[in-house]
């Protein structure tokens, strides 16, 4: 018997293929020879991600569906990915060190970071219930154990413990779900599902509203929305800072292409009903996550609650569900993407052996250690509050021009006010750094490749600002293929 | 055969014990057998659907075998969790790895 | 077909009281075996459900491979004594846990009453050989070779990871 594999099916799956290859090069690297792999394992998985986005390159602008509607590539998956890439191999420049400095193993843990990483594409390409579980589940286990990953510190393995049984706990949930989907309507696919969404009467089915339902709560674990945000501060805090910076951003963007396909590809005849449920989410997500973070001293628990916020910004995105809700979701992403992962590169830079050094206080006088360090600092803290001339900024006025176009004037409102409260705590980093000249000077070591990662994202960060049109072209796309 | 809601019955039971346990319980393996339990809950569902719906198609007894690979998969790493941490701090409470709040 | 029917009131007695016995047992090594017995009955159900390959798995992976697993680590770690029971730490959670569970367990009650799936034919004929090895495989192996290499990919991963946490300590 053979297996019937079409070319498009090989196309669809190209980007996962190669990082799959490069896993298990690292992994039997490894296994054979633990010094050399110590030594090479990052840059083979660094050439792995560019080469995933060479092949996204060619990708570009074409739309393929594969494997009988499991997977599909359009420009949203594509530009998603991207960002996922991007965050993938920042992760890994700051990962580098930081490795060595914790004295933790260097193969297993890149093979482990390639293979989320293909959950998460994977997950943004999935039009298929069955491979959304399965693919979260990739990139879920994976993070379960690069979060546990430091398995000599306590904190690590308790955050490991937490992130494992919240994140087993919304998988089951979201199973559920899906059976009860499968059950009204027949179909696991989302084209089916949208299409047994126009038959008459279906909409007010109780079994599909509760299946939908579960769904949601399953997939708000995943992108961090309140009310299923509890896991999030100690898993960021207490998981190796690179990993956190991974997950903050790509784990964010997979599980929000997941979403937004989900509801608003797939359940847009619902979109009645889970509108105001999302409505009502992204508001208690921005209000939650600024608030909190303001009363933080420790800098991983305010940048978690931080990325609590900004799962609430991008909600507004997805809640207003037009034209320009879509389009600004790719764009947010990747530049949250840039201006996060940059500012954990410097919380990892300056953060010392075990973890230590992580409250406010160290960031005092930081100007005067290292100037560079604090000035993308400062960028990264102005771009994550939406202050120009950054990313964030941009990405910032996509998202409120969405709201205003889909008449969420009150859900614009929120978003508005929480972008001025989190000023507040995101300036007050920027003015310690730059205010408080210490008594006595100590430099700051940083790592080389830490460098080229904090660089790439400062100048990512304002690239995006400069010249947003430059990706323009690629978000009309993402409308174009939409709907 | 029995009608299909008895087996959503038995589902819906097993699914609301599992979240139960997994909202009283605070030892981290019977946190594990919980979610178990609500994974199972979602099988009965899919492989149920699958007998009785219109057309009779597998996918229900297929998604069942996948969630059965993933759980096992899951509980390997879970159970790698714990022996871990046991190591450190010889008891495996939930409530007690208290670090960091809550 | 009164006999099918005695046969699921049994195993559905037995699923959901084993499974309150799984929640509520304070020995770890007993809420292992009651959820052993709870796979048991639910690979029976799969058997009525003519469900033959999702039964054989549910038994050879779950009930043994995973339970193994589970029985092997309480008893490696000796937890049998010291485990606590349903007492806990946060008394809120302990009056507000039951009512959610009942909550969602009327929901779902109220859900299932409301005739919808009184609609979905019964079972009437099933294709031949459905749910055995063959057509499985054959589904395994055309349309859903992606979630299978996928699922091979999970448990690489849960393999590499687990021998990564758990491995003796330097």
């Amino acid at each position: 018997m053979t297996i019937p594999v079409s070319a498009a099916d090989w196309i669809v799956i190209n980007t996962e293929l190669i990082l799959v290859g490069t896993a298990m090069i690292v992994l039997l690297l490894d296994a054979f020879n633990r010094r050399i792999s110590d030594r090479i394992s990052p840059w083979i998985t660094l050439v792995g991600v560019v080469g995933g986005l060479v092949s996204l390159g060619f990708l570009w602008g074409q739309e393929y569906t594969g494997f009988a509607g499991m997977l599909v590539i359009d420009s949203f998956s594509v530009l998603v990915k991207m960002a996922i890439l991007f965050g993938t191999g920042l992760a890994v420049l700051l990962s580098v060190d930081y490795l060595r400095r914790e004295e933790l193993a260097q193969g297993e843990y890149y093979g482990l970071l390639l293979l989320s990483t293909v959950g998460m594409l994977l997950l943004t390409s999935s039009a298929n219930l069955i491979m959304i579980f399965l693919s979260l589940e990739m990139l879920s286990i994976a993070l379960y154990v690069l979060t546990g990953y430091a398995r000599m510190r306590p904190r690590s393995q308790e955050a490991g413990m937490k992130y494992f049984l919240l994140g087993s706990f919304s998988a089951a949930i979201l199973v559920y779900g899906v059976a009860l989907i499968y059950g009204a309507l027949g179909t696991v696919d989302l084209a089916g599902v949208a299409e047994a969404l126009t038959a008459p009467g279906i909409l007010s089915n109780p079994v599909l509203l509760a299946g939908a339902g579960l769904v949601l709560v399953g997939l708000g674990f995943k992108v961090a929305a309140v009310p299923f945000q509890m896991w999030t501060p100690d898993v960021y805090e207490g998981a190796p800072s690179p990993v956190t910076a991974f997950m903050s951003v790509s784990t964010k963007a997979a599980a929000f292409a997941a979403l937004t396909r989900v509801l608003v590809f797939a359940f847009s005849d619902l979109s009645g009903v889970w509108m105001a449920v999302i409505w009502a989410i992204a508001a208690l997500t921005m209000i939650f996550g600024n608030l909190v973070a303001i009363a933080q001293n420790n800098i991983k628990r305010m940048l978690a609650y931080s990325s609590i916020a900004h799962a609430g910004y991008i909600l507004v995105a997805v809640a207003s569900a037009n034209q320009l809700g879509i389009q600004s979701i790719p764009f947010y992403l990747i530049a949250y993407t840039f201006m996060n992962i940059g500012a954990w590169a410097v919380v990892t830079v300056i953060t010392r052996k075990g973890e230590e050094g992580v409250g406010l206080s160290d960031y005092t006088g930081l100007f005067w250690r290292n100037p560079l360090l604090a000035v993308s600092m400062g960028l990264f803290m102005f771009s994550l509050a939406g202050i120009p001339p950054t990313a964030g900024f941009t990405a910032k006025i996509y998202l409120f021009m969405a709201a205003v176009n889909a008449n969420l004037i009150g859900l614009l409102i929120v978003a508005v006010v929480t972008t001025i409260i989190s000023a507040y705590f995101y300036l007050r980093v920027t003015v310690i750094m730059f205010m408080h000249r210490p008594s006595e000077v100590s430099a700051v070591h940083v790592p080389i490749a830490a460098y080229v990662a904090i660089i790439i994202a400062v100048v990512a960060t304002l690239w995006l600002f400069l010249f947003p049109n430059s990706t323009q072209a690629f978000t009309e796309a993402v409308w174009r293929m939409g709907l | 055969m029995p009608p299909l809601s008895w087996y959503l019955y038995v589902s819906a039971a097993l699914f609301a014990l599992g979240l139960f346990g997994m909202m009283t319980r605070r030892n981290s393996i019977a946190m594990l057998m919980s979610i178990e339990l609500m994974l199972n809950a979602a099988n009965i569902n899919l492989v149920a659907f699958s007998a009785y719906l219109r057309g009779h198609t597998m996918v229900g007894q297929m998604f069942a075998l996948f969630v059965i690979a993933l759980a096992a998969a899951e509980a390997a790493i879970g159970l790698a969790i714990v022996i871990n941490i046991y190591r450190t701090v010889k008891h495996i409470d939930a409530d007690e790895i208290n670090l960091m709040k809550w | 077909m009164i006999a099918e029917l005695v046969i699921f009131i049994i195993l559905g007695i037995v699923a959901v009281s084993s499974a309150f016995a799984v929640i509520l047992s304070k020995n770890p090594v007993y809420a292992v075996l009651f959820l052993v017995i709870n796979f048991f009955a639910l690979a029976m159900l799969y058997l009525v459900l003519s469900a033959q390959f999702v039964a054989f798995i549910q038994i050879l992976v779950y009930a043994g491979a995973i339970m193994v697993l589970f029985l092997f680590v309480v008893m490696l770690l000796n937890l049998t004594g010291a485990i606590e029971s349903l007492q806990d730490k946060l008394p809120a959670q302990r009056w507000l846990a039951p009512a959610l569970g009942m909550v969602l367990l009327v929901e779902i009650a109220v859900v299932f009453l409301s005739g919808f799936f009184a609609q979905v034919p019964e079972a009437s004929e099933l294709p031949e050989g459905f749910g055995t090895s063959a057509p499985v495989g054959m589904l395994l192996f055309s349309r859903y070779v992606l979630p299978f290499e996928v699922t091979s990919a999970v448990l690489l991963i849960a393999m590499v990871g687990s021998i990564v946490l758990a491995k003796r300590r330097p």
